[in-house]
């Protein structure tokens, strides 16, 4: 692995153009806390009036909690917000609007009922007599401003039926007819087609050119090579540096997000996989005209554990659920030990051996109101020994339970307590051992340490290793590149529903792994 | 309608919006054609003339008030996203207090106090459903026990010492809110009546069409212009004005509307108690139009049909107000002649012949077969039967609203965020 | 352990002893402003209501009470609203009425087949919402209420055209059934450990069905493994979906579940005092039963203090007009019940988790660890 020399700035990069000029925003010292997790720890940041400046990082960076602070969504535990040279405190996100900042959520808060005018003006609504609603007056100022930043939108449709790239522009309008002249967009691209993406990016030229400044969140190391003015790197829920794209290539800059270090990986050579315990051929999912899995081959083999490294939103839950049984494909099969399970039920799978892990503890894994002993037969409910013919095996289920607490060593005072009342770490190692208990032919670990502390992960992490020694297949899908390169035997990424690459782990570069899971990689070898 | 947020049980099927209504001038067109039909059908039947006389439309229009002011309600509090189920309680609150106040003072104050009345029933759902978080169907329910107790009870202490009055029911109201015709088409002020002219004629198509406009446009309660006004303001207000554009934004995306600035919390009280307002009116109307006095029981589930035209009108008023309009229709029929109700099974059936032809001309095949079949089965029971049993006809609204629905609810447009339990979420 | 087990009671009996706490309050307020006392009438009450002849009444009014909150306790379990309930045990005891005296089968057989064909029709009209939501996305608080009145409709037409029983008296009703098919009373079981009964006052043998129906739905939704689903799928039906549960299946099972009870409702009086159906059955008790669902907290034992809470209020309730208060009184007491056990239910829900995250929190001190790649920004 080599290391290249990286300029690494730990104050303000004086590249600015307008040099002295007061930044359109400044932040020092923000930190913030949640329960668990530090999710800024001291962040400095200072963006440039009418700059274009894009903040990468990977998930768990902080990113989005930075922003949300600086949109008054979030309040920081310390340190100071100053826009336009003035220190501001934000109560909430109108507070925000008056300062003149705007944001354009990744998930879009648009009424889809309501035409892009009425979504435009709610809450700013142009009156006329001071009574109704001054529809020319707003269509006029619309038309102006989608004219002058190359917005083009036609006020009179409903956003219902307007492609995602004209529901962006809506939102984007949406902050500017409230006068703001400080943008910030998160993760942009992220549902956008090529040329929805050249024509967001031209349009974000024109407003920068006349004043605007925009920050935007992206992982996209091409599209922030190529169009940003300033490049912030995040990790670690730290800033690590600011710098020009004219200063780093995308290969440094993946280094930067990740850390220029690799995290070693397992030094568990004892590897001899068996027969292959899960395989899918030709998986495919469709929605409409998109694919959203797209011809997955995979294989995962007894003792052996196959990462699947990529950033979310790649078809990593389409996976799971297809594999899973919870919903149908389009074409292709899946495989338990030889056998077919396609048209089988999700229950059948996972009589049949199949264990989840499943990516959303709290909403999908645990029945958070009931006691942890039922939250134990939670996946196995009709299997000994939490049932017993037809009926529950209240007795059975205690006494499991409490040995999944023992051995996976789950903080409780008793089997008996609900499962909100548990940490999150505590509530993961629960549900990892209730399937490992059953003794499952192959796991499927999605986000296993999700949002949980040092500790308990590392616990997650032996016992995964543990499992896999005893013969366990393991398919593990994670956003946290460390966990992959600790755990994996294979790496494989997934990038808009496709399996792009097959990698080993220990000889794979950071360079190389990020350039596949943003996408670079692929134009670099097509 | 949901109560939490149920993405698991979606049956499969495109989900194609239909716009509702449709344009003006198709409109236009439409109820011409069934006009038309219905001519038809009137001539070829005997004793049905009370099919297209004014006759009937008039008390159509009158019978159809109370159903249009519940689902008025109904529409203003799921805009806002808030399901009230509670429409028949309010409406049995605006009985109790319209006859109330009505024979106390007068037919204008008993509509005023009978709103009144129904207001109290929507701040008692608002503040459960908005500030505590209840269930909106909970609640709603709740609301319906409640009020039939209140209004027992109140009956009790009340209308028993009232001449004319007693444990379930009150005294007469004094007075009415007066009539009016529309000058110089239906005779009003005194001047001439061209449409009753026309009507009495018996030409076809032409008398049938002044016949219903005569019905809809002579001797109207005030009251009954009063409650369309509401529906054409309501529209307006609710379209038109910063206060209703926010209120629908409540009921789409709340989340999305309170980070632009809009006070949530309050567009749905105001909406909830008005809605409360409405269904009060409505029960006043029963009591000052049709019955003069407050009886127990005699809101009859038009709390929940104004729901069902409510849902039959796609959360829009102009649909609301064609669906309370065809359930008056049917109800008015009903009640003055049953060779005319008879008749309505050819016009099902003619109906039903005319929409297999025009699926069949866009080539979907199995639908088309689905309504030449009904068709034709409507056709053997009118040529079967002489009469149609009374309490078919009154099935009919709710079986109508349960076919509507069983084959548009994926094409309606039901308010994004209705039935949502929603908390404001402050900066944390 | 003692003490949890007292915190565990206390927090689950919370929400309806406010309410009821409140309600007093709410009647006694409005007792006051008629200008009545609020403490004669609640003694007039209490002292009428706990007499051996009341608490015959009550329980006679309790078990269709209960057996209606059970049936809509059912559709709660799993987020489901059954308010066809109403619908359901009318239809299904005209229908079981007349089939039980048309075919006058020999004596218990005749009361079982009654029974039966009254779950049956109960759980066909509710497997119409079923339907109608799984495959049409219908949703069944709409297509109840619809249901409802079609159903009422129904009843008359077949009532007045096929089903009655053509005789010179005024009332329209079913034929009686044998006098072997009816169930018998539970007087002399009574009698056992109290003075006689006086007559004319019939302790109804469906009692004993009632209990029954609440012991098979306890063990049902807390001992089986349908239980378990059905209780996983109100509570979190993602989970669930995730845990191998059909969400369709389970939204039919559960109606048809609920429908067959409901169609009970309709037999203490079927089956028990009256002996055929005519258009005076008792109404409204399927709302009631949402009512006492909700008081209950959908668990048979509450819901058993609900139904029997109800049937003391209505019995004890008739002394009132004797002294010149309007026994619909006791009609707002429950009504406020209802809205305020909503309410409260709410609010000692939010004090119980906030509790509870605090106790185990105790446990295990979490220390702040610094961010991880992973964590959730």
């Amino acid at each position: 692995m080599s290391h290249r020399s990286v300029p690494v700035s730990h104050e303000e990069v004086d590249v600015s153009e307008q040099a002295g000029a007061t930044p359109a925003i400044e932040l020092v010292g923000i930190t913030k806390r949640f329960p668990g997790v530090v999710a800024n720890d001291g962040v400095d940041l200072r963006v440039e009036t009418g700059s274009l400046h894009a903040i990468v990082g990977e998930n768990g960076a902080g990113k989005s909690t930075l922003m949300k602070i600086l949109y008054g969504i979030l309040k920081p535990d310390s340190g100071t917000i100053r826009v336009e040279g003035q220190a501001v405190h934000f109560r909430s996100a109108k507070d925000a609007i008056q300062a003149g900042i705007g944001m354009v959520h990744q998930h879009f808060q648009l009424m889809d009922n309501f035409t892009v005018l009425e979504n435009i003006v709610l809450g700013a609504e142009p009156r006329r007599f001071g009574a109704t609603i001054d529809f020319s007056r707003a269509r006029a100022r619309i038309l102006e401003l989608s004219e002058q930043y190359g917005l083009a939108v036609d006020p009179d449709v409903l956003v219902e039926e307007l492609p995602v790239g004209a529901r962006q522009r809506v939102e984007i309008l949406k902050v500017l007819y409230r006068g703001a002249h400080i943008l910030i967009l998160d993760e942009p691209t992220a549902v956008l087609v090529p040329h929805e993406v050249q024509d967001l990016f031209a349009s974000l030229a024109d407003l920068t050119d006349r004043g605007v400044t925009v920050v935007f969140i992206d992982h996209k190391l091409d599209e922030v090579l190529a169009h940003a003015g300033r490049i912030t790197v995040m990790r670690g829920g730290r800033t690590i540096t600011t710098v020009t794209p004219q200063e780093v290539n995308a290969q440094q800059l993946a280094e930067l997000m990740v850390g220029s270090e690799l995290p070693k990986p397992s030094t568990d050579t004892d590897f001899s996989p068996g027969s292959a315990a899960l395989e899918t051929r030709g998986l495919t999912v469709r929605s409409g005209e998109r694919l959203l899995l797209d011809d997955v081959d995979l294989v995962v083999r007894r003792g052996e554990i196959v990462g699947i490294a990529g950033v979310e939103g790649n078809g990593q839950h389409e996976l799971i659920e297809a594999l899973l049984g919870l919903e149908r494909v389009d074409a292709g099969s899946v495989l338990l030990e030889g056998s077919d399970v396609t048209g089988w039920s999700t229950r059948e799978r996972r009589s049949a051996g199949m264990s989840l892990i499943p990516p959303d503890r709290t909403r999908e894994g645990l029945l958070l109101d009931a006691p942890l002993w039922e939250n134990t037969a939670l996946g196995h409910q009709t299997e000994r020994p939490y049932a017993r013919g037809l009926w529950v095996d209240t007795r059975g289920a205690r006494e499991r339970a409490r040995e999944v607490v023992a051995s996976f060593d789950v903080r409780t005072p008793s089997v008996d307590v609900p499962a909100h009342a548990l940490s999150g770490g505590n509530q993961q190692k629960l549900i990892i051992g209730r399937e490992m208990v059953m003794q499952p032919k192959v796991l499927i670990a999605a986000h296993p340490t999700r949002g949980i502390d040092v500790g308990a992960q590392a616990a997650v992490w032996e016992q995964l290793r543990r499992a896999r020694r005893a013969g366990l297949a393991v398919l593990l899908i994670s956003a946290d590149l460390e966990e992959l390169l600790g755990l994996s035997d294979v790496l494989r990424v997934i990038f808009r529903g496709r399996l792009v690459a097959q990698l080993d782990p220990q000889r794979v570069t950071a360079e190389l792994l990020g350039s596949y899971m943003t996408g670079v990689g692929i134009e670099a070898t097509a | 309608m949901s109560t939490t947020a149920e993405p698991l049980v979606e049956p499969a099927g495109e989900t194609r919006r239909v716009r509702w209504p449709m344009g003006p001038w198709r409109a236009v067109v439409m109820g011409a054609a069934v006009l038309f039909v219905l001519s038809l059908v009137q001539n070829m039947t005997a004793g049905s003339d009370d099919l297209t006389s004014s006759g009937t439309a008039g008390a159509a229009l009158r019978l159809a008030v109370p159903i249009l002011l519940a689902g008025l309600g109904g529409l203003w509090a799921e805009r806002s996203g808030v399901v009230n189920i509670g429409l028949e309680g309010m409406m049995i609150m605006g009985t109790w207090f319209g006859a109330w106040a009505g024979f106390e003072q007068g037919p204008w104050q008993g509509a005023l106090y009978g709103a009144l009345g129904g207001a109290i029933g929507g701040l008692v759902h608002a503040i459960a459903t908005v500030s505590f978080g209840v269930d909106h169907i909970v609640s709603g329910v709740a609301i319906n026990l409640l009020a039939v107790g209140a209004t027992r009870y109140l009956a009790s202490e009340i209308f028993v010492d009232l001449p004319g009055g007693g444990e379930n029911q009150s005294p007469k109201v004094v007075g009415s809110v007066g009539k009016f015709s529309v000058p110089l088409l239906s005779g009003g002020f005194d001047t001439w009546d061209p449409l009753a002219n026309v009507e009495r004629r018996n030409w076809f198509f032409l008398s049938d069409v002044a016949g219903l406009l005569n019905g809809m446009t002579s001797n109207v309660s005030w009251l009954t212009l009063i409650a369309f006004g509401l529906v054409a303001a309501s529209a307006w207000f609710l379209w038109r004005t910063p206060f209703g554009l926010r209120l629908r934004s409540a009921g789409e995306n709340p989340v999305g509307a309170e980070t632009l600035g809009v006070n949530v919390y309050l567009v749905k009280y105001v909406a909830v108690v008005m809605s409360g307002a409405f269904a009060g009116l409505g029960g006043a109307f029963l009591v000052l139009e049709q019955a003069t006095i407050y009886r127990e029981g005699q809101t009859a589930g038009r709390g929940f049909l104004g729901l069902a035209a409510m849902l039959f009108g796609n959360w829009m008023p102009g649909g609301l107000a064609l669906g309370a309009g065809l359930f008056g229709y049917a109800d008015a029929l009903q009640l003055r002649s049953e060779e005319s109700v008879h008749a309505l099974l050819l016009f099902i059936a003619m109906g039903g012949g005319a929409v297999a032809l025009w699926l069949g001309s866009r080539r979907r095949v199995v639908p088309a077969l689905v309504a030449l079949g009904i068709g034709a089965a409507f056709f053997v029971w009118w040529m079967v039967s002489d009469s149609v049993d009374r309490d078919i006809v009154r099935m009919t609204p709710y079986v109508t609203t349960l076919v509507v629905l069983a084959l548009a609810t994926q094409r309606t447009r039901m308010p994004a965020a209705d039935g949502l339990r929603w908390r404001r979420r402050a900066a944390v | 352990m003692n003490r949890d087990l007292l915190r565990r009671v206390a927090f689950a009996v919370a929400a309806p002893v406010l309410a009821l706490a409140f309600s007093l309050a709410v009647s006694s307020f409005v007792l006051s402003l008629s200008g009545d006392s609020a403490i004669d009438a609640y003694r007039l009450m209490w002292e009428f209501g706990t007499t051996l002849e009341s608490i015959v009444v009550m329980l006679n009014r309790a078990t269709p009470l209960y057996i209606a909150g059970i049936a809509v306790a059912i559709g709660f379990k799993m987020n489901l609203f059954n308010i066809g309930v109403e619908g359901q045990y009318r239809i299904a005891a005209l229908i079981a009425a007349w089939a039980g005296a048309e075919l006058a089968l020999p004596g218990v057989i005749n009361i079982a087949f009654v029974i039966i064909v009254a779950m049956a029709v109960g759980a066909a009209w509710a497997g119409g919402i079923a339907l109608l939501k799984v495959t049409r996305g219908v949703h069944e608080v709409v297509s109840s209420i619809m249901l409802n009145y079609i159903s009422y409709a129904l009843i008359s037409y077949l009532l007045l055209n096929y089903l009655q029983l053509d005789d010179e008296s005024q009332r329209i009703h079913t034929r009686r059934l044998d006098a072997d098919s009816r169930f018998p009373t539970l007087n002399s079981v009574v009698e056992l450990f109290t003075r006689d009964i006086r007559s004319g006052f019939d302790l109804n043998g469906m009692l004993a069905v009632a209990v029954v129906v609440g012991v098979l739905f306890y063990v049902l939704v807390f001992r089986t493994r349908f239980g378990y689903d059905l209780r996983a799928s109100g509570a979190n039906p993602w989970a669930a979906r995730t845990s191998g549960v059909d969400p369709k299946r389970m939204v039919i099972a559960t109606m048809l579940l609920s429908g067959g009870v409901a169609g009970l409702i309709g037999m203490p009086e079927i089956l028990g005092s009256v002996h055929w159906f005519s258009d005076d059955l008792v109404t409204n008790l399927g709302f009631t039963g949402i009512g006492i669902a909700l008081l209950g907290r959908n668990h048979p034992v509450g819901i058993a203090a609900a139904a029997l809470l109800f049937g003391f209020l209505d019995r004890s309730s008739q002394i009132l007009d004797l002294e010149g208060i309007p026994p619909q009184i006791v009609v707002i007491m429950q009504g406020v019940i209802i809205i305020s056990v909503v309410v409260a239910y709410e609010v000692v829900a939010r004090v119980r988790r906030a509790y509870e995250a605090r106790e185990t929190a105790r446990v295990d001190p979490e220390a702040v660890a610094p961010a991880r790649a992973g964590a959730v920004t």
